[in-house]
C-alpha cells in the first residue's frame, strides 16, 4: 500500500498543481475579457501596444517567412521530383505558407519576442512594486497593463501573419524562378490559382488565437513573477514556453475544426 | 480615522498578522516600528486592499474598506514606496501627475504638469528634472518624486512605507522633515512605517509597537522612551540582549 501510494502521491500532487495553475490562467483570461469591454479605455497605452508588438516584430516575422518561403520551394521541388510533380510548388508554397507556416512560425517568432519583453517587463514592475503603486492610484492594473497589451497581439498578429504570408510566398518565388527554373508569370498564376481566399482567412484567425495567447501568458507570468532576478527570468522563460506550447496544440485544434471535412 | 480590528493574514503556514488592533486618529502622524518581517508592510497592504485579511475589519472613517467604491476610497490616499515604485517608461512629471492624468481626477495636461512642477518644488526638486526619467536620478531624488506624487492630489491620507531605507543620515534627514513639514501642512493623517528610529522621533506624534503579529505597545512618542514594555525597550534603544530573539 505505501509502494502505491508512494508512487501516485508525487502524480497526484502535479495533477492538481498543473489543474490549480489551469484554472488561474482561465480566470485571469476571463478577467481579461471582461475588463476589454467594461471602461476605462487607456487609448494611448493600446497604441504603444500596437507599436511594439506589431510593428516592431514586423522585421522577425517577415525574415522569418521569407527564409521558410524559400525553403519551402526547395523541399517541395526536391521532394515532388520523386512522382514527376515539381510543377506544384509554387501552390503548396502559398498554402503552406498561408494555413500552416506562416500563423504558426509567425506565432512562434512573436512568441519569443513578446511574451519574452512582457512578462520581464511586467515582472519587473511586479518586483519593485510599480504594480502595487499603479493600484494605490486608482488605475485597474487589469485595465492598464492587461487589456492593451493583448488587445494590440490579438489585433497585430493576424495582420503580420498575412504579410509574412505574403513575403514566404515571395521568397518561394525568388528561389523558384532564381534557382528552379520557373516561369515568374507561371508561378505567380499558379500561386493565385490555387489559393483560396479561407487558405489567407483560417492563417489569419489563427493569428489572432496566438496573439491572444502570446500576450495573455506574457502578462500572466509577467504579474504573477516571484521575487527578484531569479523570479522575473523564470516568469520569462515559463511565459515563452507556455505561449509556444500553447499554440502549436491550439494550431492543431484549430486545423481539425477548419479543414478536418 | 483608520480603525483595524483583530487583523488577521498568514501567507501558507507563515503566520504574519495575529489579531492586529490598531486606531490611528485623524490628523495624526502615526508610525509603526516593528523588525523586519513582523508584518508592518503587509498591514498596510491589508488598508489598501492589495492583500486581502484572513480575519477582521479594516474602516476607514467609519466605513468598511471591502464595501463601497473602490476608486473613490483609493482616491483618499496617496503612498510612498519603499524603492520609490516610479514608473521608468515614464518622465518625472508624468510619475507625479499620473493621478491627474487619468481616471476621476484628470485634469487637462498643461494644468497637470503645473501641478507637477509645482509639487517638485514642494519637495525641493527644480522644473528642471521634470522632463527626466526616474532612471536619471539618484535615490534621494527619486525618494522626493515618490513623495512629491503621494501628495500630488491632496489625499486625505498618506502611507510612507520605509521613507528613508537607502538613503544617507542627511538625505534621511532631509526626508524626515519633508515628510512633517508636509503632513502638517496639509492636514493629513499620516501613517509610516519604518525601523529607522531617528525617523521616528522626527515625524511621529503617536508610534506603534508591532511584534509577533500583534500591537505590543501603543502611545506617544513623548512616553516611547519612558514605557516601561521590554519589546519596546529593546527595540528602541537598539540592544541585542532582550526578549527580541536576535540571529547572530
Amino acid at each position: 500500500m505505501n509502494i502505491v501510494t508512494s508512487f501516485l502521491a508525487p502524480i497526484g500532487a502535479r495533477t492538481l498543481a498543473f489543474l490549480a495553475v489551469l484554472g488561474r490562467v482561465v480566470l485571469f483570461a476571463g478577467s481579461t475579457l471582461s475588463h476589454m469591454i467594461r471602461p476605462p479605455f487607456y487609448g494611448k497605452e493600446f497604441g504603444q501596444a500596437l507599436l511594439s508588438i506589431g510593428w516592431f516584430s514586423l522585421p522577425v516575422v517577415g525574415l522569418t517567412a521569407f527564409f521558410t518561403g524559400g525553403a519551402l520551394a526547395l523541399q517541395i521541388y526536391s521532394g515532388g521530383a520523386r512522382f514527376n510533380a515539381e510543377a506544384v510548388v509554387p501552390s503548396i508554397v502559398a498554402i503552406g505558407m498561408a494555413r500552416e507556416l506562416g500563423p504558426v512560425l509567425g506565432g512562434l517568432m512573436v512568441a519569443g519576442r513578446v511574451a519574452a519583453a512582457i512578462a520581464a517587463e511586467l515582472g519587473t514592475m511586479k518586483v519593485t512594486e510599480q504594480i502595487d503603486a499603479l493600484t494605490t492610484l486608482s488605475t485597474n492594473p487589469m485595465k492598464y497593463l492587461t487589456v492593451p497589451r493583448v488587445l494590440a497581439a490579438t489585433l497585430t498578429v493576424p495582420l503580420l501573419v498575412a504579410v509574412g504570408d505574403a513575403i514566404g510566398i515571395f521568397g518561394g518565388f525568388l528561389v523558384g524562378t532564381s534557382r528552379l527554373g520557373f516561369d515568374g508569370q507561371v508561378y505567380l498564376l499558379n500561386t493565385v490559382n490555387f489559393l483560396e481566399v479561407w487558405d489567407i482567412g483560417s492563417g489569419m484567425v489563427k493569428g489572432a488565437a496566438f496573439g491572444f495567447i502570446v500576450a495573455l501568458m506574457g502578462c500572466y507570468h509577467g504579474m504573477n513573477s516571484g521575487r527578484g532576478a531569479q523570479g522575473v527570468g523564470r516568469a520569462t522563460t515559463n511565459a515563452v514556453v507556455s505561449a509556444s506550447i500553447l499554440i502549436l496544440a491550439s494550431n492543431y485544434l484549430l486545423t481539425e475544426v477548419f479543414f478536418s471535412s | 480615522m483608520i480603525h483595524l480590528t483583530d487583523l488577521h493574514k498568514s501567507f501558507g503556514s507563515k503566520h504574519v498578522l495575529r489579531g492586529a488592533d490598531l486606531h490611528v486618529p485623524k490628523g495624526t502622524s502615526t508610525v509603526i516600528i516593528g523588525g523586519s518581517g513582523t508584518g508592518k508592510s503587509v498591514l498596510l497592504k491589508c488598508v489598501l486592499g492589495l492583500v486581502q485579511p484572513d480575519q477582521g475589519t479594516i474602516q476607514v472613517d467609519g466605513r468598511d474598506t471591502g464595501s463601497g467604491d473602490r476608486d473613490a476610497f483609493l482616491a483618499q490616499f496617496g503612498m510612498l514606496f519603499q524603492g520609490g515604485a516610479l514608473f521608468d517608461s515614464m518622465s518625472v512629471w508624468q510619475n507625479v501627475a499620473f493621478r491627474l492624468l487619468r481616471g476621476s481626477l484628470k485634469r487637462p495636461k498643461d494644468e497637470a504638469r503645473a501641478i507637477a512642477i509645482e509639487k517638485l518644488q514642494r519637495v525641493g526638486l527644480g522644473a528642471e528634472v521634470a522632463d527626466q526619467f526616474p532612471a536619471e536620478l539618484s535615490g534621494g531624488m527619486q525618494k522626493r518624486v515618490s513623495l512629491a506624487r503621494a501628495i500630488a492630489a491632496d489625499p486625505k491620507i498618506i502611507f510612507f512605507d520605509e521613507p528613508t531605507t537607502g538613503l544617507d543620515p542627511i538625505m534621511s534627514g532631509v526626508i524626515n522633515d519633508l515628510i512633517r513639514e508636509i503632513v502638517t501642512e496639509m492636514g493629513a493623517t499620516a501613517l509610516t512605517i519604518t525601523h529607522d528610529m531617528s525617523s521616528v522621533r522626527a515625524i511621529a506624534d503617536r508610534v506603534a509597537m508591532l511584534h509577533g503579529g500583534k500591537f505590543r505597545w501603543e502611545g506617544p512618542i513623548a512616553e516611547m522612551d519612558d514605557a516601561t514594555d521590554p519589546y519596546l525597550h529593546q527595540f528602541v534603544n537598539g540592544l541585542a540582549d532582550g526578549p527580541i530573539e536576535t540571529v547572530r
